[in-house]
């Protein structure tokens, strides 16, 4: 067992209202510069709906992620070694720049400077890529709220299969919801498996995937290989950029800027324990639909005497434990199975999950002269109404609807279970039994999912940087040395010391 | 038979050992500058998110092209025509072989930069990401290989035949044996001069541009791992190689 601790979110889909200001501030902070402006590291999209970029789920097309040869061994879709290496001079498989959206700026000048006149002085757009104008034709949630789903939603690589006729024509009464997405800081990153630079990497100590900008040559293969299209080409400078999930404010003990601004209080952030030796095996899963259990059990439990052992061997410090247990990401993803990937079928083993959204279900209650406030009428709009499941059952587990439905039961029971604790009856605890929670589990879930304190969605343990100060300070600066000494201890001046027991110091040292 | 000339002149002296010389140092110190000082603009900046139409083609062509045409010059200049003759390959059956290789791999390779260029010139999006060096680089890569590929199509294909091997591959090989022999290229025809003088300033201008990518070809890619890791402190790193540890601790996004 070889413990590596990961910071990993999740994000509790009924509360998002797609107002965008994860977007916003996380363009704010990353990608209003030159070369990123058509990048959202965090966008909001509109589902059913075509995403951005435009039908990147449909990786028959794109080619990201990875799939089982024949033999069963894991490979990236785009292809192996030599394949990637044959299409360094032109990659078939990387969008274009029109797949994402010609981004524009626009002649704001104009408002001031333009000459009186009858008419009122407009700022039009112009392409920030040819300096022209132009006319916004797309955009990065160009079908926001649906607007214009009749025309695009039918291009959801979701929507595929026997039902998928069906929903083209009921769905705008039916259902929808926003989906926030960030990189996914993958257990098993394509994007990393693909740079054949080596310049993407994935940190040992918080599992952030990151692109070393010195390294990166501009091969571009790491957009190709993520299914998600969560790393973007810089044109101005030519190299691969992605979400670095805020990666100074996590060694901080800060939440990313998308979660501490979302509006919604809907992101969770804490840490997941998970055992590096058994994540090739998980993703090498046969069966998709199985692909989620075996994610579950590369996570270990924080509380298990045996991983805490291991994880103290492996050097993961003790307040990270202690924050492994108190982990909101481990509750929901874990303990409760509330959480669910994005698109595990994938095989990257995403680290960004969901708590599905119930109100697609709830909304056919309603539009189906139910009532939604009636778990029976819920759960019987769960096992009867097959649109809204399966669709979710399409993102989140592999077109696992059993699976959707028990969560969706699930939250259906917390939700009738705690309407009438708060509205001061005892509350029937059958219901919640019925989908395995205790009345005090409940209780708990629902603090996590509805009251969701702001100590309680962020669990972020400040990164050790004692040791690294230290180690760089060796590095960069003039090693002083004391003279006098021939073979003794070297003193470094101006500089932190290392600490270490040792059989010589056994109350501590210098290094 | 000596098509080499008599004594060179001064200006044979400064066009075919000292230009050369120059180049050449620039190329080496310009690189070893430019990988110590600029990794971050270390790469092949590449457009293909903006158009992809035309490189689609245009890329493998030149590329592919490109390392045709490299392998040639190698045989051509690198190895003398007595190895070529002692290991059994005729003159004629030399000069038929390159002619024909050589062809096909020149035309690919005008076409595709021929492509290129018309896409840096005609898009307008890659017209604005281009910058100083391109617009050196691109001119003169495109005036070697265009003097090049002419040379060999009017003395060679067309024309009557020219031995480049006993006169400009002596001059190269001179070059590099630190024993220059000016007077090698000298009396070769114009078309041969010129190809090389713009050679030699190709190399010179090499560093500062974007063609440092072709020493980054990703090779090793081939045998490492698929994940990798990094930790975030840097290692201790051990006594004697600890420069390359450091470089590692760069900007990320």
């Amino acid at each position: 067992m070889r413990v590596m601790a990961q910071i990993a979110m999740v994000m509790n889909l009924d509360k998002c209202i797609g107002c965008h200001t994860c977007s916003v501030t996380c363009k704010q902070t990353w990608t209003n510069r030159t070369g990123v402006e058509y990048a959202w590291f965090n966008n909001v999209e509109t589902k059913p709906g075509v995403g951005y970029p435009r039908r990147y789920e449909d990786q028959e097309h794109w080619k990201g992620g990875w799939t089982l040869d024949r033999k069963g061994r894991l490979v990236l879709r785009s292809g192996g070694r030599v394949r990637r290496l044959l299409s360094l001079f032109s990659n078939p498989d990387l969008p274009s720049i029109e797949d994402y959206y010609e981004p524009v700026t626009y002649d704001y000048d104009n408002l001031v400077s333009a000459p009186a006149g009858p008419d009122m002085p407009v700022a039009r757009p112009r392409s920030v890529l040819t300096g022209r104008p132009t006319s916004i034709t797309w955009g990065a949630n160009w079908e926001d709220g649906l607007g214009g789903a009749p025309e695009h939603a039918a291009g959801d690589p979701n929507l595929s299969g026997a039902w998928a006729e069906k929903v083209r024509f009921e769905f705008e009464q039916t259902f929808l919801f926003h989906l926030p997405r960030l990189c996914e800081h993958c257990l098993n990153p394509a994007c990393v498996s693909a740079c054949p630079s080596g310049a993407m990497y994935k940190r040992v100590e918080d599992g952030i995937v990151l692109v070393d900008q010195d390294r990166c040559r501009g091969w571009r293969m790491c957009v190709t290989a993520c299914p998600y299209k969560k790393v973007y080409v810089n044109h101005a400078t030519g190299k691969a950029e992605k979400c670095t999930f805020c990666f100074p404010r996590i060694e901080a003990g800060q939440p990313t800027v998308c979660s501490e601004t979302c509006v919604g209080r809907l992101r969770y952030l804490g840490l997941l324990l998970y055992d590096a030796d058994r994540v090739g095996e998980a993703a090498a899963t046969p069966d998709e639909r199985d692909l989620l259990d075996a994610q579950r059990d590369v996570f270990l439990d924080p509380f298990d005497p045996e991983v805490i052992a291991a994880a103290r061997e492996s050097g993961i410090p003790e307040d990270w434990l202690d924050a492994a247990r108190r982990s909101p990401v481990y509750a929901l993803v874990s303990k409760y199975r509330v959480a669910l990937p994005l698109h595990p079928e994938y095989r990257t083993l995403p680290m960004v999950w969901y708590v599905p959204p119930l109100s697609p279900v709830l909304d056919a209650v309603t539009s189906a002269g139910g009532n939604q406030d009636d778990p029976d009428h819920v759960f019987a709009a769960v096992t009867r109404l097959r649109i809204p499941l399966e669709y979710l059952a399409e993102l989140f587990t592999a077109g696992d609807t059993d699976v959707v439905g028990g969560v969706l039961m699930k939250l259906t029971a917390l939700r009738s279970y705690m309407r009438q604790r708060t509205l001061g009856e005892p509350g029937d605890e059958a219901v919640v039994k019925a989908v395995g929670l205790t009345g005090r589990e409940a209780e708990d879930l629902h603090r996590l999912l509805a009251v969701a304190k702001y100590r309680d969605r962020y669990v972020v343990p400040a990164a050790h940087k004692e040791d690294a100060a230290a180690l760089t300070a060796l590095e960069n600066r003039c090693p002083v040395e004391t003279s006098g000494e021939p073979e003794g201890r070297k003193v470094m001046l101006g500089i932190p010391t290392l600490r270490r027991r040792t059989p010589e110091a056994p109350a501590g040292g210098h290094l | 038979m000596n098509p080499i000339a008599a004594a060179p002149g001064g200006a044979d002296l400064l066009l075919w050992v000292a230009l050369p010389y120059i180049c050449l140092a620039v190329f080496a110190v310009g690189h070893v500058w430019r990988y110590r000082q600029d990794q971050f603009g270390w790469t092949s900046r590449t457009t293909q998110l903006l158009e992809h139409r035309w490189l689609r083609w245009g890329s493998p062509l030149f590329h592919l092209g490109a390392f045709a045409v490299i392998a040639g010059h190698v045989v051509g200049l690198a190895v003398p025509a007595s190895w070529t003759e002692a290991a059994g390959v005729s003159e004629h059956a030399y000069h038929t072989t390159a002619v024909a290789l050589g062809s096909v791999a020149g035309v690919a390779m005008v076409s595709g930069l021929g492509m290129l260029c018309a896409r840096r010139l005609l898009a307008r999006r890659i017209r604005r990401t281009t910058d100083r060096s391109d617009k050196v680089l691109f001119p003169l890569l495109s005036a070697t290989v265009l003097l090049g590929i002419t040379a060999t199509a009017a003395h060679n294909v067309f024309g009557g035949g020219y031995d480049y091997r006993s006169t400009v591959s002596v001059w190269f090989r001179g070059v590099f044996a630190l024993h220059p022999q000016p007077e090698a290229i000298a009396g070769a025809p114009l078309l041969f001069q010129l190809h090389a003088l713009s050679a030699c300033l190709l190399f010179a201008a090499w560093p500062f541009t974007r063609l440092v990518h072709v020493w980054s070809a990703p090779v090793g890619y081939l045998t490492r791992p698929y994940l990798v890791y990094r930790r975030r402190a840097t290692t201790p790193a051990p006594p004697v190689s600890g420069a390359a540890a450091g470089s590692r601790t760069g900007r990320a996004a």
